[in-house]
């Protein structure tokens, strides 16, 4: 309900304002309770849980997207006559762009909505209350470590992402389209530096930040029974993808920036 | 076996236990508190104290902030105005982490039991102590095995998950867990709330027994079961929900002993005793009062 002289958009802006600052604080608690969160012992099970039980859907995946490039690319590099050209094409777009992008997705997906539905039933079951109550802060026992998961856990997905990637592309490539895999990995390797991992694995760790940020936010602000967990479930992976989606933005204008200053480096000068 | 009380936080005498007397302050104090979340009032202009080694019981209707009360008291929840006070202390005023160690001085029993389901029972039971480093595994186990002997369960209960416990065994284990710490002060909500009426006899036995094995320590109930409040309080204090509360008149409808309850002239007080909604029933006006709750809930009900 507007309140009076204010209309429906200034309290919509207003409460869109408040919900930043709102996820802005939760940040900063989250930031204190950082070296808490690391030594937690709930550390393993969680890398367990959001890592080992991720990895096939990840390495599924991974080889689809390179697959599926490759045949793309295929189409368009064949019109020039340089399909032996398809390892750089892959590899490139792998590494750089949806290796971290589709690993980071997956994984909001399916750990986001899962931390986010979990930490909603600990906080209407009263066990956040609970902990509280026994001088535990729960930012520090149960927020920390799983943003620290999804920190650390993103790039390491997005390497099996990476090189699975590779793979479903040197198949497409030589067993559809009989490039010589001797062609496929030359122009992989001679085309891809670390500077264009450093790229793709950094995009990957501000996803996995975002990721742990508003699965957990959402969590822990969730209400209202049964209908609330589901809420904060969807709401945590629509807020994850479109936090990765504009982070990407960013920070691919921010290494196209970056990239004549280090890239003559990053490829031995050439 | 006992735990140590945190020396640095206020009013501890000796022996780990409260002083009775506190000078002329309550050990907990509500000045002037009102609650609202959003547009909804649930607790208005609350001035109560309450006294160290008492045994309150807090009644009223569903939906008159009981829990919120509750809540407030332990400073997980932060009132809209007013301050609640430990020990003359404003909570307000304390810094996190003291407020942190203060809540470790409370037990608190939730209405569901509020058990951690990823942990056994043991693991439920063990787990503030081991947060707080209190004492060696060795210890923690004597302690375990001690708590969930009180509360009166087996100790074939102790690798069980929270799943597979009935409603009554969840709450005797979050019994078992808020008495592992030790507390001077225990807050029970609708601790009986869903059991059967032996179950329910069976947890206010638990309450008497606690307060008489822990001697000097401070007890809030919080119920709508009348056998309960007259078994287990020595003080009641009767809510009404807001809505309900005529204007110029307090929220706080009753507050004095049991025997004074029984006697109270307040049809009110009476009705609620007897759970006797004849009057409202009959009463056009009432009636809508009768359904007030639901309605002035926020969607998804009240949260902060």
């Amino acid at each position: 309900m507007a309140q009076s002289g204010v209309s429906p958009y200034e309290n919509r802006f207003l409460a869109w304002i408040n919900h930043a600052g709102d996820v802005v604080f939760f940040a900063l608690e989250i930031s204190r309770n950082l070296g808490k969160g690391i030594r937690s012992r709930s550390m393993v099970p969680l890398i367990f849980q959001i890592g080992v039980r991720s990895l096939g859907v990840i390495l599924f995946t991974g080889a689809f997207i390179g697959m599926v490039l490759a045949i793309q690319a295929q189409m368009q590099l064949a019109a020039y006559g340089i399909s032996t050209r398809l390892g750089q094409m892959v590899n490139l777009s792998v590494v750089r762009e949806l290796g971290p992008v589709l690993a980071a997705v997956m994984l909001a997906g399916r750990v986001g909505g899962a931390i986010a539905a979990e930490l909603a039933t600990m906080r209407m079951s009263e066990q956040v209350d609970a902990l509280e109550c026994m001088g535990v802060d729960p930012i520090a026992h149960l927020v920390a470590p799983r943003f620290w998961a999804c920190l650390l856990l993103v790039p390491t997905m997005t390497v099996f992402a990476n090189f699975m990637g590779m793979l479903g592309g040197w198949f497409v490539a030589t067993e559809l389209y009989f490039v010589e895999p001797y062609h496929y990995w030359y122009h992989a390797r001679a085309n891809t530096t670390w500077w264009d991992h450093l790229m793709g694995l950094s995009k990957a760790f501000f996803f996995g930040g975002a990721i742990g940020l508003f699965a957990c936010h959402r969590g822990m602000t969730a209400f209202g029974g049964a209908q609330g967990v589901g809420r904060s479930a969807t709401s945590a992976f629509v807020a994850c993808f479109i936090a990765i989606m504009v982070l990407d933005f960013f920070l691919g204008l921010m290494f196209s920036r970056l990239t004549p200053f280090i890239a003559p480096v990053a490829r031995g000068g050439l | 076996m006992t735990l140590e009380s945190d020396p640095d936080l206020p009013v501890v005498g000796e022996g780990g236990h409260i002083p009775s007397t506190l000078g002329a302050q309550p050990l907990l104090e509500m000045r002037s508190v009102s609650m609202r979340f959003g547009q909804t009032g649930v607790l208005r202009d609350i001035s109560l104290g309450i006294a160290a080694g008492s045994s309150v019981a807090i009644i009223g209707e569903s939906g008159c902030g009981k829990s919120v009360f509750l809540k407030l008291l332990i400073g997980l929840l932060t009132p809209s105005s007013g301050s609640v006070h430990f020990g003359g202390t404003s909570l307000a005023e304390m810094r996190a982490s003291d407020l942190m160690r203060l809540r470790m001085r409370f037990g608190y029993l939730f209405q569901s039991g509020a058990l951690f389901d990823s942990l056994s029972v043991f693991e439920n039971i063990a787990f503030g102590l081991r947060q707080k480093n209190k004492g060696k595994e060795r210890e923690i186990d004597e302690i375990v095995r001690e708590r969930l002997t009180e509360v009166g369960l087996p100790l074939t209960a102790l690798h069980r998950m929270p799943s597979e416990l009935s409603g009554g065994q969840r709450k005797r284990v979050g019994l078992a867990r808020a008495l592992a710490m030790n507390p001077e002060i225990m807050l029970y909500d609708e601790p009986t709330t869903g059991l059967d009426p032996i179950m329910s006899d069976i947890i206010n036995e638990l309450i008497l027994r606690v307060g008489e094995s822990h001697p000097g320590m401070t007890s809030l109930v919080i119920t709508h079961e009348m056998k309960t409040v007259f078994r287990v309080a020595d003080r009641v204090i009767m809510l009404q929900p807001l809505a309900l509360v005529p204007p110029g008149e307090a929220q706080v409808l009753f507050d004095g002993t049991v025997g004074a309850l029984r006697l109270s002239p307040d049809p009110r007080v009476q009705e609620f005793i007897r759970g006797d909604a004849s009057r409202r029933i009959q009463s056009a006006s009432e009636r809508d009062a009768l359904i007030h709750t639901p309605l002035d809930m926020p969607p998804g009900g009240l949260h902060p």
